[in-house]
C-alpha cells in the first residue's frame, strides 16, 4: 500500500510553521480579548491611574439598566430583519441571473458593487436619498405622496432606514454565493423534475431550495455577524442611535460608552456581553440549523 | 586598508557628525495634539509657524488627531503608553475627566512656576470660568470659544411684516412666539429650528436665566452632584417648544446642526439658534436670501439676563514629560494669548479671541463696525459677570449625559414622553452616570 499521509519527521516543525498564524491570533485576537474581559471586573478612570477590582458590577449594573435589554432587543429586531432582506433579495436576483447566464458577466459584476461600498459610504448615500431635510426621495415622498417621512423622530422610520442600508450592502454578497450554489444544482434533477411536470415554482421549493441549505446557512451566519458588527458605520453615519435610542444596537452601544463616554469598564462588559452573544448564536446554529442542512446534491 | 582601519574611519566620521550636532543645538520639540481639520487646521498651522520664527529654543509641532473625541481618546491611550503629547486640546464635555485625570499640569501653576505673569482679569470671564477649578484657577488655556446666537432669515421677515432684531437687546421667548407665528401664516414651512438642543435650549438657557443646571454650582464643588433640569421652568420652556411643534412654529431637524442647518438653508424655517461658528458656514452656503444674527431670547420676566456659556475646546497641558520642555510649552501658551496669534484666530474662524485687549484693539481697528455679525456673540457672552451657575458646567461623563437629554428630549418631540417626563427620567439616568463617575474617583 502507497501511504498517501505526509508525515513530519520531527515534533517541533509542524509547532513552529503554525507559530506566525499563533502569534498572530494571539495578538490580535486572544491579547485584546483577555484585556477586554479584565477591564470589564474593574472600575477604573479613562487613563488608568486608578482602578478596582469590582467584581461583577458592571456586569450587574449593565442587565439592571433598561436601555442595555432594550439595546439587545433593538439589535435582535435589526439583524432579524436585516438577514430576512439581504437573503430574500439576494436569493431572487441569484434566482433570476441563474436564468439568464449569458448576461451575467457584466451583471454579476454590477449586482456585487454594493458589497465593495464601506459600511459607512452606504449610510451616507441612504442619508442623501432618506434624510428628511436633504434627501432627495424623502422631500420627494413628501411632495407628491403626502407621507409624513421623518427618521428624526420616528423610531420605525429610522429603524426601516438602516435596515435598508445594511440589507442592500448585503444583497450583493448574498447573492454571489447563491449564484454560486445554484450552478452547483444539477441540472438532470431539475429536468428530471420538469419532465413529471412539477411547476417552475415547485421544482425551486423541492429541489433547488434544499439543495442550497449549505449555502443558505453559510450567509444567514455571515449576514448575522455583519449586522452585529459592520452595521457599525451605517449606524454612525445616519441614526448615531437615535431618535430616543431606537437604533441603538450593541455594538453601537459599547462605541459610545468606551470610546466617546470613557467608561471602559461598563464598555468593556458589554463587549464581552457581546462576545458570549455572537458566540452562543453561532453555537446555536451550528446545533440546531446545521442538522437540516444537506451538504451532498 | 585593513578592516580595524576601516572600522576607525567610521567611527570618527560618526563623532564628527554628532559633535557637529551638538554644536547646533536642535530646538525642543513641542507636540500639540488638536481636533482642526482644513481651515481650522491651516490656521493652526500659521499661529504655530508664527512661534517657530519666533524664536530657535522650541520647535511646536501640531498634529491632527481627527474629532474631538478621537483626540481625547488619542491622549488617554498615550497617556496609558507614556508617550503623551505635551499639549493636547480637549472639548469643553470632557474638562471634568482632564481634570480628575491626574495627568495634567494646570495651566495657572505652569504659568506661574515658569515666571509669567499673567492678568487673568485681561481676559474673557466666561471663557475663564468654564475652565477654572472652584478656587479660581485656571485648569486649561482656552483656544477654540464659541456661544449659541438666533440667525433669522432677513427677507421672510419682510415678507411677513416683522421689524428686524436687534444686536444688542435680546428678544423675549413670548415674541418668538408672535414672530414664527407670523413666519407660519406667511406660509414659511416653519417656525424655529434649533441645533444641538441640549448646549441651546437647556445648558445655555439654564445659564442666561440663572437656574442651576447641577446641584453643588452646576458640579465645580464636588463630585456628588446631581442634575437639576427637571424644574418648572425648563419643563414649562421644553413644553412651550412641543406646543410649537403643533403649528409649525416649532420644527425638530435633528440633534446636531446638519439638520437644522438644511432647514434654515432652505427657507423652511425663519429662526434658527446655532453656534457663532455658523456664520461662516451661513456666509458660504447661503446666496439667495439676506440673513442676520440676534441674542439668543430670554424670558420676560429675566429683566437682567446672565451670560450665555462657551462650547468649543481647550488646550491641557500633561505632566510626566522632560523638564527643559515646559518651559517651552509656557512659552508658547504665552504667545498663543497673544494679540497677534487671537486676532488672526478670531477673524479666520470666528471663534472668540481670548483676552480683553485683543478684543479691545479688533473694536479700535473698526472689526466689528465692518463685521457686526461677529460681535453679537462676543456681547452676549461678556453682557454680564458669570454667576457661580452662568460660568459653566462641570459634569462627569458629561458626553453621555448630554446623549441622555438628547435622546429624552427626542420622546418629547414623538409624543413617546410629556416634558415632565422625559426631563424626570433625562435628571434619573444622569444621576446614575454622575454616581458611576463619583464613585472611580472614591
Amino acid at each position: 500500500m502507497i501511504k498517501k499521509r505526509s508525515y513530519f519527521k520531527t515534533q517541533t516543525l509542524p509547532y513552529f510553521l503554525i507559530l506566525p498564524q499563533l502569534l498572530i491570533t494571539a495578538a490580535f485576537f486572544y491579547w485584546p480579548a483577555v484585556q477586554g474581559i479584565v477591564a470589564s471586573f474593574q472600575l477604573s478612570d479613562p487613563f488608568g491611574f486608578r482602578s478596582r477590582f469590582v467584581w461583577f458590577d458592571n456586569y450587574i449594573a449593565l442587565f439592571r439598566d433598561p436601555l442595555y435589554l432594550k439595546s439587545i432587543e433593538t439589535t435582535l429586531l435589526f439583524s432579524g430583519l436585516v438577514a430576512i432582506v439581504s437573503i430574500t433579495c439576494g436569493l431572487f436576483l441569484a434566482t433570476m441571473a441563474n436564468r439568464a447566464l449569458r448576461l451575467t458577466s457584466l451583471t454579476r459584476t454590477l449586482l456585487i458593487w454594493p458589497y465593495a461600498i464601506a459600511p459607512a459610504i452606504s449610510g451616507i448615500l441612504w442619508l442623501f436619498l432618506l434624510h428628511p431635510s436633504y434627501g432627495v426621495v424623502a422631500i420627494g415622498m413628501e411632495k407628491w405622496l403626502g407621507i409624513d417621512w421623518n427618521p428624526l423622530l420616528k423610531s420605525s422610520n429610522a429603524m426601516l432606514m438602516i435596515v435598508l442600508a445594511s440589507a442592500w450592502k448585503n444583497i450583493s454578497y448574498n447573492f454571489v454565493f447563491f449564484l454560486a450554489g445554484l450552478q452547483a444544482v444539477p441540472h438532470s434533477l431539475i429536468e428530471a423534475a420538469a419532465m413529471d411536470g412539477a411547476s417552475p415554482f415547485r421544482r425551486f421549493w423541492a429541489i433547488t431550495f434544499p439543495l442550497l441549505s449549505p449555502t443558505m446557512f453559510f450567509v444567514t451566519v455571515m449576514t448575522i455577524i455583519f449586522s452585529f458588527f459592520e452595521s457599525f458605520g451605517i449606524i454612525h453615519a445616519v441614526t448615531q442611535g437615535g431618535p430616543g435610542g431606537s437604533t441603538n444596537i450593541l455594538v453601537y452601544k459599547v462605541y459610545q460608552d468606551g470610546f466617546i463616554g470613557l467608561n471602559l469598564g461598563s464598555s468593556s462588559a458589554q463587549s464581552v456581553v457581546l462576545m458570549a452573544l455572537i458566540i452562543l448564536i453561532t453555537v446555536l446554529q451550528f446545533k440546531y440549523v446545521e442538522r437540516k442542512v444537506q451538504y451532498t446534491g | 586598508m585593513s578592516r580595524i582601519k576601516c572600522f576607525w574611519l567610521v567611527v570618527t566620521v560618526i563623532m564628527q557628525i554628532s559633535f557637529a550636532g551638538a554644536a547646533f543645538a536642535k530646538p525642543i520639540e513641542i507636540n500639540w495634539w488638536h481636533a482642526m481639520r482644513g481651515a481650522r487646521g491651516e490656521v493652526v498651522q500659521k499661529i504655530v509657524d508664527g512661534f517657530n520664527s519666533s524664536q530657535s529654543e522650541y520647535k511646536v509641532i501640531p498634529t491632527y488627531k481627527g474629532a474631538y473625541d478621537e483626540v481625547v481618546n488619542a491622549g488617554v491611550a498615550a497617556v496609558r503608553a507614556g508617550k503623551q503629547p505635551h499639549i493636547l486640546q480637549s472639548f469643553e464635555v470632557g474638562t471634568q475627566t482632564m481634570m480628575m485625570s491626574g495627568a495634567i499640569y494646570p495651566v495657572y501653576q505652569l504659568m506661574a512656576d515658569k515666571g509669567y505673569k499673567i492678568d487673568w482679569s485681561q481676559y474673557l470671564q466666561p471663557v475663564l470660568s468654564y475652565y477654572m477649578n472652584a478656587d479660581g484657577n485656571l485648569m486649561s488655556m482656552p483656544f477654540n470659544s464659541s456661544t449659541p446666537v438666533m440667525y433669522y432669515n432677513v427677507d421672510l421677515f419682510k415678507k411677513a411684516g416683522i421689524p428686524m432684531l436687534s444686536k444688542d437687546k435680546p428678544i423675549t421667548w413670548d415674541q418668538v412666539g408672535e414672530i414664527t407665528g407670523k413666519l407660519v401664516k406667511a406660509g414659511v414651512k416653519g417656525g424655529l429650528v434649533t441645533a444641538w438642543q441640549s448646549w441651546t435650549q437647556i445648558e445655555n438657557y439654564s445659564a442666561i436665566h440663572n437656574i442651576p443646571f447641577a446641584s453643588k454650582a452646576n458640579g465645580y464643588e464636588g463630585l456628588d452632584t446631581k442634575l437639576l433640569i427637571n424644574n418648572d421652568k425648563v419643563v414649562n420652556h421644553i413644553a412651550r417648544l412641543k406646543r410649537w411643534m403643533g403649528d409649525k412654529r416649532f420644527y425638530y431637524g435633528g440633534q446636531k446642526y446638519q439638520g437644522p442647518k438644511s432647514e434654515f438653508i432652505a427657507q423652511n424655517a425663519g429662526l434658527y439658534i446655532d453656534s457663532i461658528s455658523g456664520i461662516a458656514k451661513l456666509k458660504k452656503a447661503v446666496k439667495d436670501f439676506t440673513w442676520d444674527v440676534a441674542p439668543l431670547p430670554v424670558e420676560s420676566w429675566m429683566k437682567e439676563p446672565q451670560n450665555s456659556i462657551i462650547g468649543g475646546a481647550s488646550l491641557w497641558v500633561f505632566k510626566g514629560l522632560p523638564k527643559q520642555d515646559y518651559a517651552g510649552v509656557a512659552a508658547f501658551l504665552n504667545y498663543l494669548a497673544g494679540n497677534g496669534p487671537q486676532i488672526l484666530w478670531h477673524k479666520a474662524t470666528g471663534y472668540f479671541p481670548i483676552t480683553l485687549t485683543a478684543y479691545n484693539q479688533l473694536k479700535s481697528e473698526g472689526y466689528y463696525k465692518e463685521n457686526p455679525l461677529q460681535e453679537v456673540g462676543i456681547k452676549q457672552l461678556t453682557r454680564r459677570i458669570p454667576t457661580k451657575i452662568s460660568r459653566g458646567l462641570r459634569l462627569g461623563y458629561f458626553i453621555q449625559i448630554r446623549n441622555i437629554i438628547n435622546e429624552e428630549l427626542e420622546l418629547v418631540w414623538n409624543d413617546s414622553k410629556t416634558p415632565q417626563q422625559a426631563l424626570d427620567s433625562a435628571v434619573a439616568r444622569s444621576n446614575i452616570k454622575l454616581r458611576e463617575f463619583e464613585s472611580i474617583y472614591k
